[in-house]
């Protein structure tokens, strides 16, 4: 086969490209399948829960006679039905799949009703009879804390001597805090399908984040091996982390009613259900205590962090070992003290939630370095700047690790001036002084946030790429998509690996049977792990062709060169699919495996130190805001966000984040209510009463920069950073915005309380002026 | 796209009980369905178009989103409307276009609209995408180059997760800019499949009557006084998906030729009991601009698009805005059982708890609204933790005559503190016969808390209720003495 001598046509480089989202078009068309999209097996049944009504209680006896009895109904499923464990729980088995005889929230699944059509599942679900006795319920974390009820230990993190630099401060400012939790509000709600394939095995479609987690834990609950499980996902509708581990449950129901009816089956949440029976951001009750000098440095500090972790485990040892990892945020605390409970509640078990703890973490921090600001009379932004981690010196962290690739200060300085914050600032005052009902606010607000998971071990991912006869490629690799562009970003780096378009390289489902073991997609790790591990999976199989290319050749493996979608040989031109094509008919391996661990990190538990994080991302942003004071309605009116991304591998998708991560943040903050009632029942459990921003809620003015020219200190892929956590905390700016804007001199240090909604405003500033 | 082969197709023009719809530019005739079966489970399960998604089955997320296109009824051509399939029934339908995401394709061809969201990178996990692309697509239709303003007022019932909507407003702001894509006009279609007798269907024993007037609308009432009675769906629809509920006879008024005509006469603005809010707000905001904020934090687009005045009026939520603001100018409404009709004042019209003064077989015919007086200064605000598609934690509405500094005339409407909007009586005697100054207000707010004793619930807890309606009222004195104080929703958002 004789090549040209030249390339075709000159390719540009796909990594650093701001390509669109790989299913744009097929968003943009309906054409994409969600898995409720997918074709439905002809023996499907579909599935309802039916949910526990109270908080805490004993279950006496369940009547299923009048489920049974609705038509369609063909199979009731219990806990009794459960051929292996009866838990969903990832790290502690305390999370069952089915209540057994105790149900310890209002929406644990008791059972499942299998039936021909969705409607009929979901009628018959609600006409059980449970007789409970019911047993005192815990609702809040400051009760459980109170009577000692834990999910797990308490924990403790001390550095240097927090009482005697608290006593010796020349200033104090003591605060407690309460932050309320947030639903995902994945706008596709949970759901799995289950088939029983021949030879009993089954294949799961299950919309997760964490495809191999539901493999074993649909293996444990159905008594078979893992590899008699296999699941795939294509995409998902939205997880933010609430798919994390919470799509097993949905997996495990399915799961186990199809053993017991031998049919296929699926269960699709409906909204309300979804939001009531699983579980979200933590809610946390806060305390602390700052001493700091004249020139708002933090001299010591000390945290309490109560948590509501709900009835079960969980997520929550690593989300509150997070917020103890994030409470320091971008400033250096030589002495602190952070103690972490992780309370038990008989409120749904919260789980992940994009940021992970580390927001909790980051919101207190910061609302001490605001008061600090307020009682000394300094702009905030000074203060910041005065604890900010040091480059050469202050630069360890309470958990002993040493930053080495800070940026803050510089992001600060550029941010400050492209935002014009000092001129504004003026102008706000000025404004205020001339306004009584109308207050404006401004605050610039930082975020350091950790890259790896915290448990090290989960750092590792896999990647599976095989090179077809046709020069095309098959991309497989342990990360989901779930709308952040994972899988066009990793299409890219392979795209360079070959030296050949992207769309030669046709995108594959996360599937358990072609990559094992893979970590969730969380902790904003996708890119990082896969793209690595596809990268290495690429380049064996390059390094194959060149190897073959040089023998076959007779040149040196230094004469080689990909290019343009072809491979430049000396002075002879061949395209990819001529080289694939010569490499295949000698019997060259054209598909490879990859895999990846993130390197440097270690980290001890038991002591809370060593190097958690491969690096660090940052980012700050500048929010300005209008509150009315009478009605405590509130408008985000500018938003300038400076925010490092490295070397980004696809700055659109990039972008998205960031922004996409903003306002989720903003919402966390000031819209997103969750209202329990004295029963432990949720009343926000749909958008009618659930509100998170909608597009008029987006400031008008809204400029969002990514850091450039600075790539990553660590050698990640392409030396980009992880995106898709740490934005979502720049909106911490709106709410001290707020704040900015309702202090005076009558309410000189705000106690308000997130979400700001309208009514925690004006709690706010009524207990300001006695009424 | 294939055009209409009526001649072949229209073999059951008789059959009262086959409902007929154009899609994809073909006629669709549906018969024997559950007459409760919504759009989307007919688009999802029965003809497996997957492209419209289910986000949360009660109108409020616009992931269902579709677009119909109805005849005037002026007469002239078509009207191109966003509304929430996921609560529409489907003999709603009946003489109408149904317009899909999958509808806009031709060919590899995107619509301006589709093609604007991939340049713009407006989607990422791309499942909300379907409801905006037909949000922003009847908004094409009707307003290729909209503002900021337009688009936040299209998109008011879309909920995205994950951009954040900057790009999507980018892609707004953009598709009227790509080369013009025109919707194909269907008017004489339409024309064809209007029914000549009343779509009836019977089901398993459950019953759906579309009656084209108002005589047939009175005796079917007086046949079966215990019908729900369905115009826009938006409540009823949640009884079907959130409540499972069986609804054995259902009234549709969407058809009644009578309920459907708009009309501003020397006195009044007559508003059809079925006339949508879409149709309405317009005609009472120009007579009413005080109403205007209120009216675009009504609901959503598609949720406006459906929903009546006369349906919002009769099932008389004590968290209903329209109420509200009605109430304080003077509104009346006919009502009509059987062959008699009298008026009664909206102001008396609720008792208790969702109920009123409708009998049964009574249903709303019209709703008079009284053309504004000059002296008399009107306005409303409402409060909710959201600007866009929530419901009122309090919604309050003023009239108010000043003659010489001194009031003549005052009147308070209050949504979200009592079990039924009504009147601050004890307020309105505390302001009338007083000076319009700051000192009577401080009166009058003290009074509030003798008109109402409200609950906590999950919008907002008793006390801070009581305490907005105060501080609202302060607000409204405020924008009396100060035209140029604006609201925070306008705030930073003028064209």
């Amino acid at each position: 086969m004789a090549g040209s001598a030249k390339p075709v046509r000159k390719r540009e480089p796909a990594v650093g490209a701001p390509l669109p989202h790989d299913s744009a078009r097929l968003h943009v068309t309906g054409q994409a399948s969600y898995t409720d999209d997918l074709p439905e097996p002809r023996d499907l049944l579909h599935l309802a829960v039916g949910m526990s009504t109270v908080a805490h209680a004993k279950i006496r006896n369940i009547d299923l006679a009048a489920v049974r009895a609705v038509a369609g109904v063909v199979e009731v499923c219990t806990a009794d039905d459960i051929r292996g464990m009866n838990n969903c729980g990832p790290i502690v088995a305390d999370d069952p799949i089915f209540a057994n005889d105790l149900v310890q929230y209002v929406g644990q699944p008791i059972f499942a009703v299998a039936a021909a059509s969705v409607d009929a599942a979901r009628k018959a679900a609600r006409r059980a009879r449970i007789d409970y006795h019911e047993l005192e319920a815990i609702l809040d974390p400051l009760t459980a804390v109170e009577k000692k009820s834990f999910v797990l230990p308490s924990e403790t993190l001390v550095r240097g001597d927090p009482d005697a630099a608290l006593s010796a401060a020349p200033h104090r400012a003591k605060r407690r805090l309460f932050l309320g939790g947030q639903d995902q509000f994945y706008l596709e709600g949970h759901i799995a399908m289950v088939l029983l394939q021949d030879d009993g095995c089954l294949l799961v479609y299950s919309s997760t984040q964490h495809p191999d987690e539901v493999q074993t834990l649909v293996a444990k609950a159905t008594h078979r091996s893992s590899s008699d499980v296999t699941v795939i996902c294509r995409r998902m509708g939205g997880a933010f982390g609430g798919k994390e581990s919470q799509a097993a449950l949905i997996a495990c129901i399915a799961a186990v009613t199809t053993d017991k009816t031998g049919r296929s089956c699926k269960l699709r949440l409906d909204r309300d259900d979804d939001m009531i029976m699983t579980g979200k951001r933590h809610d946390f009750v806060i305390d602390y205590d700052v001493g700091f000098d004249d020139t708002g440095m933090i001299l010591g500090i000390d945290f309490m962090f109560a948590s509501r972790c709900g009835m079960s485990a969980d997520l929550s040892g690593p989300v509150n070992d997070r917020t103890m990892f994030s409470c320091d945020n971008a400033y250096y605390l030589e002495n602190v003290r952070i103690v972490s409970h992780r309370c038990k509640t008989h409120t749904v078990s919260n789980t992940a939630f994009r940021g992970f703890g580390g927001p909790q973490g980051m919101y207190a921090i910061e609302y001490a370095i605001e008061d600090i600001a307020r009682k000394l009379g300094m702009d905030p932004l000074q203060v910041r700047r005065r604890n900010f981690y040091g480059t050469d010196d202050r630069n360890v962290t309470p958990y002993h690790q040493t930053v080495d690739d800070n940026i803050i200060a510089e992001i600060f300085d550029r941010l400050a001036v492209s935002s014009d914050y000092e001129k504004r600032r003026d102008e706000i005052l000025e404004f205020n002084s001339n306004s009584t009902i109308l207050k404006r606010g401004i605050s610039m607000t930082p975020v350091k946030f950790g890259i790896s998971f915290t448990s090290t071990l989960l750092n590792q991912a896999g990647a599976l790429v095989h090179v077809y006869k046709d020069g095309t490629v098959q991309l497989n690799h342990g990360g989901t998509e779930m709308g952040q562009g994972l899988y066009i970003k990793v299409a890219q780096v392979v795209a360079d690996e070959f030296q050949i378009d992207v769309d030669r390289i046709r995108i594959m489902a996360a599937d358990t049977s072609k990559v094992p073991n893979a970590s969730a997609t969380a902790a904003s790790s996708g890119s990082d792990m896969n793209g690595m591990a596809a990268k290495i999976a690429a380049a064996k199989i390059r390094s194959r062709l060149t190897e073959f290319a040089a023998r076959h050749f007779s040149v040196t493996e230094a004469q080689i060169e990909f290019r343009d979608n072809g491979v430049q040989i000396d002075n002879q031109y061949l395209t990819f699919q001529e080289l694939v094509q010569l490499a295949w008919a000698d019997r060259v391996s054209l598909s490879a495996t990859g895999f990846y661990k993130t390197p440097k990190i270690n980290y001890d538990r038991d002591t809370f130190s060593g190097r958690p994080f491969f690096y660090f991302a940052y980012g700050a942003a500048v929010t300005e805001v209008v509150v009315d004071t009478l009605t405590g309605e509130n408008r985000c009116l500018r938003v300038d966000i400076l925010h490092d991304c490295g070397d980004s591998l696809n700055p659109a998708m990039d972008l998205g984040q960031i922004e996409g991560g903003y306002v989720q943040g903003v919402g966390w903050l000031m819209t997103e209510e969750l209202w329990w009632n004295e029963r432990g029942e949720l009343g926000t459990h749909a958008p009618s009463t659930y509100k998170i921003p909608t597009c008029s809620d987006l400031a008008p003015d809204f400029r969002v920069e990514l850091m450039q020219s600075v790539p990553n200190a660590a050698d990640t892929i392409y030396r980009s950073k992880a995106v898709g956590e740490p934005p979502l905390m720049l909106a911490l700016s709106a709410f001290h915005a707020i704040r900015d804007a309702i202090a005076d001199d009558a309410c000189p240090l705000p106690d308000l309380h997130a979400p700001a909604t309208p009514e925690s405003i004006l709690k706010t500033i009524g207990a300001a002026s006695g009424e | 796209m294939v055009l209409l082969d009526l001649q072949g197709q229209l073999r059951r023009m008789s059959d009262a009980a086959v409902i007929r719809f154009i899609l994809d530019g073909e006629l669709i005739e549906v018969d024997n369905v559950d007459p409760t079966r919504t759009v989307l489970q007919y688009l999802r399960e029965d003809l497996r178009r997957m492209g419209t998604k289910e986000g949360c089955a009660e109108g409020d997320c616009g992931a269902c989103t579709v677009v119909l296109a109805e005849l005037r009824r002026d007469g002239k051509g078509v009207e191109l409307k966003a509304v929430n399939s996921c609560i529409q029934f489907l003999p709603t339908l009946d003489g109408k276009e149904l317009i899909t995401v999958e509808s806009l394709v031709n060919g590899e061809e995107l619509h301006p609209v589709q093609k604007a969201m991939v340049d713009y990178h407006a989607s990422q996990c791309g499942f909300c995408t379907p409801g905006f692309i037909m949000s922003l697509f009847a908004l094409y239709e009707t307003n290729p180059n909209p503002d900021r303003l337009d688009i936040d007022d299209a998109l008011a019932g879309n909920l995205c997760r994950c951009t954040g909507y900057r790009p999507i407003i980018t892609a707004a702001l953009e598709m009227g800019f790509l080369p013009r894509q025109t919707w194909p006009d269907r008017t004489m279609a339409l024309k064809k499949i209007q029914r000549k007798e009343s779509l009836q269907i019977e089901y398993q024993g459950r019953r759906f009557f579309a009656p084209e007037n108002c005589a047939e609308l009175a005796s079917l009432l007086q046949q079966y006084p215990g019908a729900t009675m369905l115009a826009g769906g938006t409540d009823v629809g949640l009884w079907v998906t959130k409540q499972h509920r069986e609804l054995d006879v259902v009234i549709y008024t969407g058809k009644v030729a009578e309920l459907c005509e708009l009309q501003v006469t020397a006195t009044h603005i007559d508003i059809g009991g079925a006339v949508t809010l879409s149709e309405a707000v317009p005609i009472v905001v120009e007579h009413y601009p005080g109403f205007d904020e209120l009216f675009r934090r009504f609901a959503s687009p598609p949720i406006r698009n459906a929903g009546t005045l006369g349906g919002n009026i009769a099932n008389g939520s004590p968290i209903g805005d329209s109420m509200t603001a009605f109430m304080v100018v003077g509104t009346s409404l006919v009502l009509r059982c059987g062959d008699a009709e009298r008026d009664v004042m909206l102001d008396g019209f609720y008792h208790d708890y969702m109920t009123n003064d409708l009998q049964p077989g009574e249903f709303v015919v019209r709703i008079k609204i009284p053309l504004p007086t000059e002296n008399a200064v009107v306005s409303s605000q409402k409060w909710s933790k959201r600007f866009d598609q929530d419901i009122s934690a309090v919604c309050t509405a003023y009239r108010l005559v000043v003659d010489d500094g001194t009031v003549s005339s005052f009147r308070m409407a209050c949504g979200g503190l009592a079990a039924t909007v009504s009147r601050a009586r004890n307020t309105e005697a505390a302001v009338v016969g007083q000076p319009w100054t700051e000192a009577t207000i401080e009166n009058a707010c003290q009074a509030i808390a003798a008109d109402f004793a409200p609950i906590s619930d999950m919008r907002a807890s008793a006390n801070i209720r009581l305490q907005a309606s105060q501080n609202m009222l302060r607000r409204f004195f405020a924008e009396t003495q100060d035209e140029e104080l604006e609201t925070v929703y306008m705030y930073g958002r003028q064209r």
